[in-house]
């Protein structure tokens, strides 16, 4: 193929990238922009701090973005733990048989299995079996079990990534399995576990179904006080607000989602710092 | 001379590959620099990696037979496999520091094994990487990240950090490969200086490394040692004529 011919399909294939680029970003743009307008009538320091009301005029997110705070707040950890601990197993310690190629499979089908399906389990498992009730545990719980395939994949790729000669390094030191994990190769898969991290609290951030399953309210004048408390989260507010006709609910709604959105982004912003921090001693 | 290992009847197969084949060495010498040479393939670093058990890890990987060191049969079952490592040092092929400061990478070993107060492990870094002759190039800079350095330096960190554990071995798997013939002969040279205290095994696929830098040369070919000698009589009157061909440059 001559020069020109190549350079020209270079150029088109560029183009054809930035264009993808631009529509998913105007996409993006498009809907933020609606939701600000909709939402700046609306947005006050009140309507973070009040309760839901019949009065749209008063009404506010506060026990919802409690309530969602403290669902990520008790989830994060367990689910940090669990499946980081789960990936480290399958990763370093378990035989490579065909036991381990099965629950492989299984996770990774569970990560894309759709979250009302988690609502059915963690009804059954956490609010029925356990006797937890329609409680904030429940929630939480249960958005545990929706994340964690979701952790597990990303910390298990994280750990594979680190470089077979450092494992080799500390082992050839005499450092024992867990000495090798702890001190050779978690330290290099932290970015990478962080980064499954921010996905997995993103995603519980947005998650709606499986919490309606379990039996969240959508209408609560309260905090939750204990872990078996009813509760209720943001999506589930505005899910609420968005079904009422009035349009006065629906620019509620689309205040909420801007809390939401920056909810959202300082989570990620400390996740990144964090993945940051980590990354600049590797 | 003083003998470090006696191997007896050495088998190592992979699934059903027989990798090594009835390895007989009475006595690889102590305090000296052996050299394992031989075509790719041959199963000279499959042998260096029995010494210290790292073959162990490899999946489907089966040993049968002696490795005698200190009069204990490392294979023996109640052998510390994580004490043996610690008695044998290694040093790779690719330089693998790990991400953290040149300091760091020292103490690596002797924190594994329990040291931890600041002073005694200050003195084994300076020690180490005077041994390994890389104090003077490295001790404003401890601090730094051990990838800021050059290849060369980086593999003369590897062997303090070998040292800093201190072995009564060290083996070396084609530890130069990957340098260019400067840093090449300063790991050579620190061989030399390291023997005195350290039994050397290196795995080399350079015959001329093999034949300035060793006392002792094992031929390696096709899974069995063919030769085992001095390292003199081995390149100028070799006992076996597959030897003859390889040195000569017939094959491999």
């Amino acid at each position: 193929m001559n020069l020109k011919i190549r350079r020209a399909q270079n150029k088109m294939f560029e183009f054809l990238f930035i264009l993808a680029l631009s529509i998913a970003m105007l996409v993006l743009l498009v809907l933020l922009v609606q939701i600000v307008i909709d939402a700046l009538p609306r947005l006050s320091m009140q309507f973070v701090t009040s309760f839901p009301s019949s009065e749209p005029s008063e009404a506010g997110i506060y026990p919802a973005l409690i309530g969602t705070l403290y669902v990520i707040g008790i989830m994060t950890p367990i689910a940090f733990f669990i499946g980081t601990g789960a990936a480290i197993y399958l990763e370093e310690f378990s035989k490579k048989n065909a036991l381990n190629s099965f629950i492989q499979l299984n996770i990774r089908t569970l990560a894309g299995v759709p979250s009302i399906v988690y609502g059915i389990l963690g009804l059954t498992i956490f609010v029925r079996g356990a006797e937890f009730g329609a409680s904030l545990i429940s929630g939480a719980f249960t958005m545990t079990l929706l994340v964690l395939p979701i952790i597990i994949v990303a910390a298990q790729e994280a750990i594979r990534a680190v470089p077979r000669a450092r494992r080799e390094a500390a082992l050839a030191l005499g450092a024992t399995k867990w000495q090798t994990v702890a001190r050779a190769v978690l330290p290099s898969a932290v970015p990478g576990i962080l980064t499954g991290m921010i996905l997995a609290v993103s995603r519980a951030i947005g998650e709606t179904a499986p919490l309606i399953m379990i039996g969240a309210f959508t209408f609560v004048a309260f905090l939750p006080e204990s872990l078996t408390d009813s509760f209720t989260v943001l999506p589930i507010q505005f899910f609420n607000w968005i079904a009422r006709p009035q349009d006065e609910y629906h620019e509620l709604a689309a205040s909420g989602i801007l809390i939401l959105l920056l909810v959202l982004i300082s989570l990620n912003i400390t996740a990144v710092w964090l993945r940051n921090k980590y990354q600049k001693r590797i | 001379m003083e003998k470090a290992i006696r191997i007896d009847g050495l088998n190592v197969y992979y699934e059903t590959f027989h990798a090594l084949k009835n390895i007989q060495i009475e006595a690889l010498p102590a305090r000296a620099i052996t050299a394992l040479i031989g075509p790719s393939g041959c199963g000279k670093s499959t042998f260096l990696r029995t010494i210290n058990r790292m073959n162990d890890l490899v999946p489907g990987s089966r040993v049968d037979g002696k490795i005698i060191i200190n009069g204990v049969d490392i294979y023996d079952q109640q052998v510390d496999v994580e004490a043996l490592r610690k008695k044998i040092g290694m040093v790779f092929q690719q330089p693998n520091p790990f991400p953290k400061s040149i300091y760091d990478n020292i103490a690596f070993g002797p924190r594994l094994h329990g040291v931890t107060k600041k002073s005694e492990l200050d003195e084994i870094v300076e020690s180490s990487l005077r041994q390994a002759a890389l104090w003077d190039e490295v001790k404003d800079k401890l601090k730094k990240m051990a990838y800021d350095i050059s290849g060369g330096q980086q593999q003369r960190l590897c062997i303090a950090r070998a040292i800093a554990v201190n072995p009564e071995i060290l083996l070396m798997d084609e530890a130069t490969s990957a340098l260019d013939p400067i840093s090449t002969i300063k790991i050579e040279e620190l061989a030399q200086e390291l023997k005195s205290k350290y039994t050397i095994i290196m795995v080399t696929h350079n015959m001329h490394q093999a034949a300035r830098a060793s006392d002792h040369t094992g031929f390696f070919l096709n899974g069995e040692l063919v030769e085992f000698a001095t390292t003199e009589q081995l390149f100028s009157n070799p006992g076996d004529e597959r030897t003859e061909s390889y040195i000569t440059g017939r094959f491999g």
